[in-house]
C-alpha cells in the first residue's frame, strides 16, 4: 500500500539536488588513472615514475570533466580543487620519505660498533668512526643548550609577566621573531668575529660554535616558552597574589612549574633545530680528527660538520668516506628524530591536566 | 605581594601593575599588609627586583645581540668594503665580488619561492579544511618533520638523489622550453644546477610557510565559513571567498619569511650548486652563480687576511637582506594581530 507514495519524496529530493557523483566516484578515478599509469610505465619500459606522474595528470583531467557532464561546472571546480590540495599534500610527503630512505639506504653500510667508538685519527681508507664528531656535537649542543635555556626562558618570563604591551616588550617580540630568520651562517660569522677581537684571527673552538649555536637557539626557546607561558591560566596567578606570594615566587613557583612540560618540549624542540646547524660550526668550530673533549680549545668536530667534509672529501678511498657519510648523517637524523618524539612524548605525559 | 587591596583581579599577563614590573618602581602602598615582619617584605622585595631586573636584562640582551651582530660584521668586514681591488678575492672592488653573489643569492630563493608557495598554501588547505579532523594534526607533524632534517642531509639528499634524477626532466625542459631564456641549455650532466638547488630550498622552506598558513586558514571566522555555506557554495567557493582573502596577508607573509629562510640557507646550496661567478638566469646549465651564504661557507675554512674580510663583509649584506625580509614579513604579521582580532 505505501509502494505509490514511496517515489514522490525521492524524486522531490532529486529534482532539488540535481545529480551528484557517489562519493566513491572521484577516487576511483584516481585510482584507475594511476595504475593505468603505473602499467603504462611498467609495460612499456618507460619510467616508473612518469608513468605515475602521467596518470596523475589523467586523472586531474577526468575527474573535473566526469564531474562537469554529470554534477556541472561548480561541482567540477570543487572537484579539482580538492585534487590540487591533496595532491600538493602527497607531492609534500615525497621528498621527507625520499630523504629517510636515501639516508637509511646509504647509511647502514658503516652504521655499527666501530663507527660510533672510533675517531678519525691516522684513518686513510677502511674502518675509523664518528666519535670526535658525535662527542663534539653533543658537547657543542650541550653549552649551547645552557646558554640560550635561561636567557631564552627569563625573556619570556619578561615578555609575558612583566612587559606587559610595553613598546619595549613589543619590540623585543618583534626582534625576536626577526631573529628567528638570521642566517645561520651568519650567526657563525657573528661568533667568529666577535672571537677573533679577543683571541686573534684564525680562532676556531667548540665554544665558539656554543655560541653562534645559541644566537639561532635563543629565539626559538623564547618563541616556544612564551606561548607556554600564556597559556597558563591568570587565576593560579590571582590564587596566588591571594596568598601574598611574592610576585617573583609566583612566576617561579606557580607560572613556571605549570608551564614545565610545554617549556621542556619547547626546548628539546629547539635542541633538535640546532644541533644539525653545520654552516655556524664550519666556520667557528673548524673540523679535526681527533677527539677532542675540550670545548675551550682546539678544533673540534661535529656530526654535521663530519657528514659534509666525507661526502664533498672522501679522500684517498672514496666509496669508505661515503660511506661514513651516510652514517653520520643517519646518526644525526635518528638523534633529531628521537629529540622530536621525546619532546612529544613529554608534551603528552608530563602536562597537567588543564582544561583546554 | 603587598597590594592585592588595589589590584583585586590580579596582574593578567597584559597589564601588570606598575609598582610589581618596574625593578625601581614607586614604592608600595605600607599598611596593606599590616602582620608582615619587615625583614620578610624586604626580601621579597629584594626577590622581586632581582627577578624582574635578571628578566628585563635578557630581554635587553636580544635588542644587545642583534646590534653586536651588526656592529661586529661592519668591525670585521670594514676593511673589504674600502681594499683596493687587486688585494681582494677575484682582484675586483667589493661590489663588484658580491653583485654575483647576491643575485645568485635573490635567484635561488625566488625560485625556491615560486616552488613553494603554492605547495605550502595547498598542504595548510589540505591539513585546516580537507584533511579528517581526527588525522589533521598527525599530518601537520608530517609537515614538520621536514623542518627537523639538517641542512647537511638535504644536500647530500640533493646530490645522490635529486640532481641525477632530475637530468632527464631538464634535458626535455631543454628540448621542449629551450626558447625561454631559462632553460637555454646546455644542460648539466650532472643536474647540480641553480635550479636543483632552488627545489631542495623550496622542500626546505615548506614547512614553515605551511605552518604560517595553516595558522592563518584556521583563524577564519567560523561565521563566515558558515554563511558561505549555507549560501549554497561549494567547499572550494567557501575557500575561495571566505578563507583566502581572510587570510591574505598571512601568506603574503609566510611567502616572505619562507624567502627570508631561502636567502639564508648555507649547506644545501653550497653542496648541491656547482657554482662560477657569473650572473644568468639560465637554470639547468653547469654554470651557474653561487650564493652568499654558500660562498662563504666554501671558502671561510681556506681563507686568511682580507679574503675573511670580505667574506665577512658578504655575510653583512646577506645580514641586512634577510633582516630586511623578514622585518617586513613580521610587521604585517603584526598588523593583522591587531586588527583581527581573531587570535585572543
Amino acid at each position: 500500500m505505501t509502494a505509490p507514495a514511496q517515489p514522490a519524496p525521492a524524486a522531490v529530493r532529486s529534482s532539488l539536488a540535481g545529480r551528484s557523483l557517489p562519493a566513491w566516484a572521484p577516487w576511483t578515478i584516481v585510482g584507475v588513472a594511476i595504475a593505468v599509469g603505473l602499467l603504462a610505465g611498467v609495460s612499456t619500459g618507460l619510467n616508473v615514475a612518469l608513468g605515475i606522474v602521467l596518470g596523475v595528470l589523467v586523472a586531474l583531467v577526468a575527474v573535473p570533466a566526469v564531474s562537469t557532464v554529470v554534477e556541472g561546472g561548480r561541482r567540477a571546480r570543487d572537484r579539482l580543487a580538492t585534487l590540487l590540495v591533496t595532491l600538493a599534500f602527497a607531492l609534500a610527503l615525497l621528498p621527507l620519505l625520499s630523504v629517510l630512505i636515501t639516508v637509511v639506504d646509504n647509511g647502514t653500510a658503516r652504521f655499527d660498533a666501530t663507527f660510533l667508538t672510533d675517531d678519525m685519527r691516522g684513518v686513510v681508507g677502511e674502518g675509523g668512526g664518528a666519535l670526535h664528531a658525535i662527542v663534539g656535537t653533543l658537547e657543542i649542543t650541550a653549552a649551547a643548550t645552557l646558554i640560550s635555556v635561561p636567557i631564552g626562558v627569563l625573556c619570556a618570563v619578561y615578555l609575558v609577566e612583566y612587559g606587559g604591551g610595553r613598546w619595549l616588550a613589543r619590540a623585543i617580540t618583534l626582534l625576536v621573531d626577526v631573529m628567528t630568520g638570521v642566517p645561520s651562517i651568519v650567526a657563525g660569522l657573528f661568533a667568529y668575529a666577535l672571537f677573533s677581537i679577543f683571541f686573534g684571527p684564525g680562532i676556531r673552538f667548540g665554544i665558539g660554535g656554543a655560541v653562534a649555536l645559541s644566537v639561532l637557539m635563543i629565539p626559538v626557546v623564547i618563541r616556544s616558552v612564551e606561548e607556554m607561558l600564556k597559556l597558563v591560566p591568570n587565576e593560579l596567578r590571582e590564587a596566588a597574589y591571594a596568598l601574598g606570594v611574592p610576585k617573583w615566587l609566583t612566576v617561579v613557583r606557580v607560572v613556571l612549574r605549570t608551564a614545565a612540560a610545554g617549556i621542556a618540549t619547547g626546548v628539546t624542540i629547539a635542541i633538535s633545530r640546532v644541533i644539525g646547524e653545520t654552516a655556524p660550526l664550519l666556520i667557528i668550530a673548524g673540523a679535526t680528527t681527533r677527539t677532542n673533549y675540550d670545548i675551550f680549545d682546539g678544533r673540534m668536530e661535529t656530526l654535521p660538520i663530519f657528514t659534509y667534509q666525507s661526502l664533498m672529501n672522501p679522500g684517498a678511498r672514496p666509496e669508505f668516506g661515503v660511506d661514513r657519510a651516510w652514517a653520520a648523517a643517519l646518526t644525526l637524523i635518528i638523534i633529531v628524530m628521537l629529540l622530536n618524539l621525546v619532546a612529544r612524548l613529554i608534551s603528552r605525559f608530563f602536562s597537567l591536566p588543564s582544561g583546554r | 605581594m603587598t597590594k592585592p587591596a588595589t589590584a583585586p583581579s590580579g596582574p593578567p599577563s597584559g597589564d601588570a601593575p606598575p609598582g610589581d614590573a618596574e625593578p625601581g618602581g614607586s614604592p608600595a602602598q605600607p599598611q596593606s599588609s599590616p602582620h608582615a615582619v619587615p625583614v620578610a617584605r624586604s626580601a621579597r622585595r629584594f626577590g622581586d627586583l632581582l627577578f624582574s631586573g635578571a628578566a628585563t636584562l635578557a630581554g635587553l640582551s636580544i635588542v644587545v645581540t642583534l646590534a653586536a651582530v651588526f656592529l661586529f660584521l661592519i668591525g670585521q668586514g670594514f676593511p673589504a668594503f674600502t681594499a683596493d681591488a687587486e688585494d681582494l678575492p677575484g682582484e675586483q672592488n667589493f661590489a663588484a665580488y658580491v653583485a654575483p653573489l647576491l643575485f645568485g643569492t635573490v635567484w635561488a630563493a625566488v625560485i625556491a619561492l615560486v616552488v613553494a608557495a603554492p605547495l605550502a598554501i595547498g598542504i595548510a588547505l589540505f591539513i585546516s579544511h580537507y584533511a579528517p579532523r581526527r588525522l589533521a594534526q598527525g599530518l601537520g607533524y608530517l609537515v614538520d618533520l621536514l623542518a627537523a632534517v639538517p641542512s647537511v642531509v638535504y644536500g647530500a639528499w640533493g646530490i645522490v638523489f635529486l640532481a641525477p634524477h632530475a637530468v632527464p626532466v631538464y634535458r626535455w625542459l631543454e628540448r621542449y622550453f629551450g626558447w625561454l631564456p631559462f632553460f637555454d641549455g646546455p644542460t648539466s650532466a650532472t643536474g647540480r644546477t641553480m635550479l636543483t638547488a632552488g627545489l631542495v630550498l623550496a622542500v626546505m622552506i615548506l614547512p614553515i610557510m605551511t605552518a604560517i598558513n595553516r595558522e592563518v586558514f584556521l583563524q577564519t571566522p567560523r561565521l563566515l565559513e558558515e554563511a558561505a555555506m549555507a549560501l549554497g557554495a561549494t567547499r572550494w567557493e567557501t575557500i575561495r571567498m571566505t578563507v583566502l582573502p581572510f587570510g591574505r596577508s598571512g601568506i603574503i607573509s609566510a611567502g616572505m619569511l619562507g624567502l627570508g629562510r631561502a636567502l639564508g640557507e648555507t649547506l644545501a646550496v653550497a653542496m648541491v650548486l656547482s657554482a662560477t661567478d657569473v650572473i644568468t638566469v639560465n637554470v639547468i646549465s653547469s654554470t651557474n652563480p653561487a650564493t652568499i651564504a654558500a660562498n662563504i661557507a666554501l671558502d671561510f675554512p681556506d681563507s686568511s687576511g682580507l679574503a675573511v674580510d670580505a667574506l665577512i663583509a658578504s655575510g653583512l649584506v646577506l645580514f641586512a637582506l634577510t633582516f630586511v625580509v623578514n622585518y617586513i614579513a613580521r610587521v604585517i604579521v603584526a598588523r593583522r594581530r591587531e586588527f583581527s582580532g581573531a587570535n585572543a
